[in-house]
């Protein structure tokens, strides 16, 4: 029964923090079927929209919701302007170049991030109004920041889904991902669909950094948990959206599993080794889908 | 300007094409050899720095710029070459073998990555690379009983045919010695059918397929080959810094790596070089400019992944051929002084290519 429950434990801890990662994986996984590009900046957006909540909250003094909406609004201007500034010049570039792009931008937030006056290097924390509370279930003791973050990437993810699935915008983006030529043809204009893909996923970004805030800490190197969510969107074959949040949580409950019943070590690797082998077998991901090749 | 008349089909494969080449190269030999005599023994240092980073770059760029396949994972078989080296030094194998061996198990380690790579494209490589790159970090800093751990090795000096390399200059000529003589070998192999295989399939898979290249051998050669050399930079990196840890082969050096031979140039071995003078010379230069900064600005760690990452971003944006396409435009508007045209060396942007529909 102790094992049962310690077992138990430990998914429902997998879990929050594979709802984190598949968040992040979201926003890899929006950007590649929008542009194809695959973004290896979004770990950073996210810690940069955590420190835009920091300075929000703990500095301005302002509500903690207040200052998680005004990070996703922030980001997503951001995310938007780096799609027109940077992206945008390199499109029809080599994949990799596209790629390399976004790593060196990763690299300038990185480095501004630690020098702007009040954020620096030193870590952080955010207190959530629902910090501290644990809830107990039968032998399970379930911390509130958890069941926040597993709970919100519910809602994020339905609002998404109905905003794809019902809104003209929404749809238009779809048509865009799936043949931008075409979705020119019939009226939309793709650029700026491009730049409102990038909006969202930053604010995504941003989301998945407010609530990551109170479990561990917001600093400059947060952003390289960015490194984890790609074998999350790469099991769940970069470019499906249920496949990254999919994805984190094998992820997140293979590590957490991993770090409490194999040796010391294994957790660390243990996203690595999974991509590995899910490669192996399947190179596309598990939800990804067969492309013929054409010449 | 130079017209080089061709009177014999060997014109077409020789190495130095005419008679500047054999002069401007012969420049470059002398120089370099004349260095230990001339330079203080920190900017040689720095020599012996760029030519192991070179070397690195060559193989890289065998892999990335000549066959098309991305890594991030090139840490890896640095790690693999210097750990052979360091422990084999331990047991007293002598530098040659060692070296040897270095650059033979490191090829191992390519072709391991290789043959599951083989299957893989775009992105699905560069995540495999990535994570095969994280897996060896982790395995070198728990198989405590080769490794020693995250507390690392220290390495003696390389011992050669009785010499003791304990001088920069010494190991200097051996790094010098070991990037001509791969230089040389990559030349070679890159006008040898292996070569040409290798480029054409960077340039289409499907047509080199057709043309009876047969994928699966030549992608596993050229992972084996980029991660011998790699290897082999690593044993020299090893003994060149003294000390090796886990920790110094992460991803940030993957990406450091890649980074370097985007910014040299991607497609050419003038470009591998360019981009380790550039990778060593980029503190160097940050160094400089701090004195001339606002102390709030000079003073932050911050300074240097900004400026790497804003030059990488500028270079991709408006030189995507790096600094070898900025030298071969410069040089081409000081031959053809009054009748340089910009448009020679418009690229045409392939704005339809897709990874899906490939």
């Amino acid at each position: 029964m102790r094992a049962m429950v310690q077992f138990l434990q430990l998914v429902v801890s997998g879990i929050a923090m594979g709802c984190v990662l598949g968040l992040i994986a979201l926003g890899f996984t929006l950007i590649y079927k929008a542009t194809e590009t695959v973004n290896f900046a979004q770990g950073d957006l996210m810690m940069l929209g955590g420190f835009v909540a920091l300075t929000a909250v703990a500095l301005a003094g302002l509500p903690f919701w207040v200052g998680v909406v005004a990070a996703i609004a922030v980001m997503a201007l951001f995310g938007a302007g780096l799609e027109r500034l940077v992206l945008r010049p390199v499109l029809g570039q080599p994949a990799f170049a596209v790629v390399m792009v976004t790593i060196g931008v990763g690299f300038m937030m990185r480095g501004l991030a630690s020098m702007v006056p009040g954020w620096g290097t030193e870590t952080y924390t955010i207190r959530a109004p629902y910090s501290g509370e644990v809830l107990r279930l039968g032998g399970l003791a379930l911390s509130a920041e958890q069941l926040a973050v597993i709970l919100m990437t519910l809602v994020l993810c339905t609002a998404l889904y109905l905003y794809f699935r019902f809104t003209r915008l929404g749809v238009a983006m779809q048509a865009t991902s799936q043949n931008q030529l075409a979705a020119y043809y019939m009226g939309i204009p793709v650029a700026r669909v491009n730049s409102l893909v990038w909006a969202i996923s930053a604010g995504v970004a941003a989301f998945a950094g407010v609530l990551l805030a109170p479990i561990t800490f917001v600093h400059v190197n947060m952003g390289l948990i960015g490194l984890k969510a790609f074998p999350a969107a790469v099991i769940g074959g970069f470019g499906s959206v249920p496949g990254a949040i999919a994805g984190g949580l094998v992820i997140g409950i293979v590590e957490s599993l991993a770090g409490f019943y194999l040796p010391e070590g294994f957790k660390d690797v243990a996203a690595y080794v999974v991509v590995l082998l899910v490669l192996m077998v399947r190179p596309h991901g598990l939800f990804g889908g067969h492309s013929r090749k054409k010449v | 300007m130079r017209f080089v008349f061709k009177t014999s089909y060997d014109q077409d494969i020789r190495l130095l094409k005419h008679g500047g080449q054999t002069f401007w190269y012969g420049l470059l030999v002398v120089a370099l050899v004349a260095a230990p005599a001339v330079v203080s023994e920190y900017y040689l240092s720095q020599l012996t720095f760029i030519a192991i980073y070179a070397l690195i770059g060559v193989g890289l760029m065998l892999l990335t710029g000549y066959t098309g396949q991305v890594s991030l994972g090139h840490a890896a078989f640095l790690a693999v070459g210097a750990y052979t080296e360091a422990v084999l030094q331990a047991h007293g194998v002598p530098f040659g073998l060692s070296l040897a061996a270095a650059g033979l198990l490191a090829g191992l380690a390519g072709i391991v990555i290789g043959l599951p790579a083989l299957r893989l494209s775009g992105i699905y490589l560069v995540i495999a690379t990535m994570a095969f790159g994280f897996i060896v970090q982790e395995v070198l800093t728990r198989w405590e009983s080769v490794t020693r751990g995250s507390l690392g090795i220290t390495l003696r000096p390389i011992s050669l045919a009785g010499v003791r390399l304990v001088e920069e200059w010494q190991l200097y000529y051996l790094a010098l010695a070991v990037l001509t003589l791969v230089l040389l070998g990559v030349l070679n192999l890159l006008r040898a059918p292996t070569g040409r295989a290798f480029v054409a399939i960077r340039d289409s898979e499907i047509s080199a397929q057709s043309m009876g290249i047969g994928l699966a051998r030549y992608k596993t050669a050229s992972f084996a080959l980029s991660a011998a050399i790699t290897g082999l930079a690593g044993a020299l990196y090893a003994h060149k810094l003294q000390f090796i840890s886990p920790e110094q082969f992460g991803i940030i050096l993957s990406v450091e790596l890649a980074m370097m031979i985007f910014i040299g140039g991607i497609g050419s071995l003038h470009g591998a070089v360019f981009g380790a003078i550039f990778l060593i010379a980029l503190p160097q230069l940050v160094a400089v400019a701090k004195d001339y900064l606002p102390a709030a600005i000079g003073h932050q760690t911050g300074l240097e992944p900004t400026v790497f990452g804003l030059i990488l971003v500028l270079v991709i944006v408006f030189e995507p051929q790096g600094l070898y396409g900025r030298w071969l435009k410069v040089r081409h508007y000081l031959q053809t002084f009054p009748l340089y045209k910009a448009d020679m060396f418009r690229r045409q942007r392939t704005f339809m290519k897709s990874e899906r529909a490939r």
